[in-house]
């Protein structure tokens, strides 16, 4: 009973910390967020300049940020390639 | 916060508690693609439709199979722990 | 297995579910979309038939070996587009090096675009593949 009741508290305590530490973030498409303030308005001013692709997401996941989706590519490619050894090796025995 | 996005999230966060509590398996593989569905709403709300494109792609239509495959090859209830 | 009416709708349907797909994969520059999401559709459409047919009929019109060579070959082409730059005296995955008779812009945005079909091709192997070996002994 008492543990419950600790428990209680402490998940009502860690609750109230996350709402509030939302209560802090910025607004919705604020240009003025960190995030937007980094290599953001590089990509927004020289993305279509520099790539000549209008829809500036592909152009970051396919250009400026290829190596990454390479990797992705890869880690699926390897997830295919062990899903498929297990099935077929169970159907071979 | 307008009243239909409040509605969605709120019914975002109803479908997620049903889909962890449904004891028939296949029902909330269901559920769970609503959920996804929904979420892909969501994400065209917030002007991100890439991301929603892939989110209905891949969760409510692959996801949702490799689910419905597993349950055909095991068991459709969830077992009393 | 299944009923005539879901067996005509899903034949009547796939075509333009695989049209969707190569749409999107191919508008993957220009409009919201990408290999990635296309190449889901496109897998999804194989599902589809195997699903309302059986598993052979799908398997008859993408073998095995047809979807692990398409498999490796997206991979291959994403990765030699990258090698290819490295070539020219570039950067790995720096396009616009690339030695063409084309503005480096417009380089850049072929590469794009053909690293868009790869991806394409990768992903509606693995996701048939996976698919149709997962569901093998359910028939």
């Amino acid at each position: 009973m008492y543990r419950q009741l600790a428990l209680l508290m402490v998940l009502l305590v860690a609750g109230a910390i996350l709402t509030l530490a939302v209560t802090d973030m910025p607004a919705f498409g604020d240009p003025g967020a960190p995030a937007h303030r980094h290599v953001a308005p590089r990509y927004i001013e020289m993305a279509y300049r520099e790539t000549g692709v209008p829809n500036m997401v592909t152009a970051i996941l396919a250009d400026y940020r290829g190596y990454d989706t390479l990797g992705e590519l890869t880690v699926m490619f390897t997830a295919c390639a062990a899903v498929l050894s297990v099935l077929l090796g169970r159907k071979r025995r | 916060m307008g009243i239909a996005e409040f509605l969605l999230m709120s019914l975002l966060v109803v479908l997620a508690v049903a889909a962890v509590f449904m004891r028939d398996l296949l029902a909330a593989t269901v559920v769970f693609m609503v959920y996804s569905l929904l979420m892909a709403i969501v994400f065209t709300q917030l002007k991100a439709p890439d991301v929603a494109l892939t989110e209905a792609a891949v969760g409510a239509g692959v996801t949702t199979l490799l689910f419905v495959i597993a349950i055909a090859k095991t068991d459709r209830r969830e077992e009393d722990v | 297995m299944t009923t005539v009416i879901i067996r005509t709708t899903a034949r009547i349907l796939a075509p333009f579910i695989q049209l969707f797909g190569l749409y999107v994969i191919v508008h993957g520059p220009i409009s919201p979309g990408g290999g990635f999401q296309g190449g889901v559709i496109v897998g999804a459409s194989l599902i589809l038939l195997a699903l309302s047919y059986d598993l052979a009929s799908a398997e008859a019109r993408a073998g095995h070996a047809i979807r692990i060579a398409m498999d490796s070959t997206g991979s291959l082409l994403f990765a030699g587009i990258g090698l290819l730059s490295l070539l020219a005296g570039g950067v790995f995955m720096d396009y616009g090096i690339i030695p063409l008779p084309l503005p480096a812009a417009q380089v850049r945005a072929l590469m794009i675009l053909l690293i868009g079909m790869a991806i394409g091709v990768h992903i509606m192997a693995l996701v048939s593949t996976l698919f149709l070996h997962m569901a093998e002994d359910h028939e």
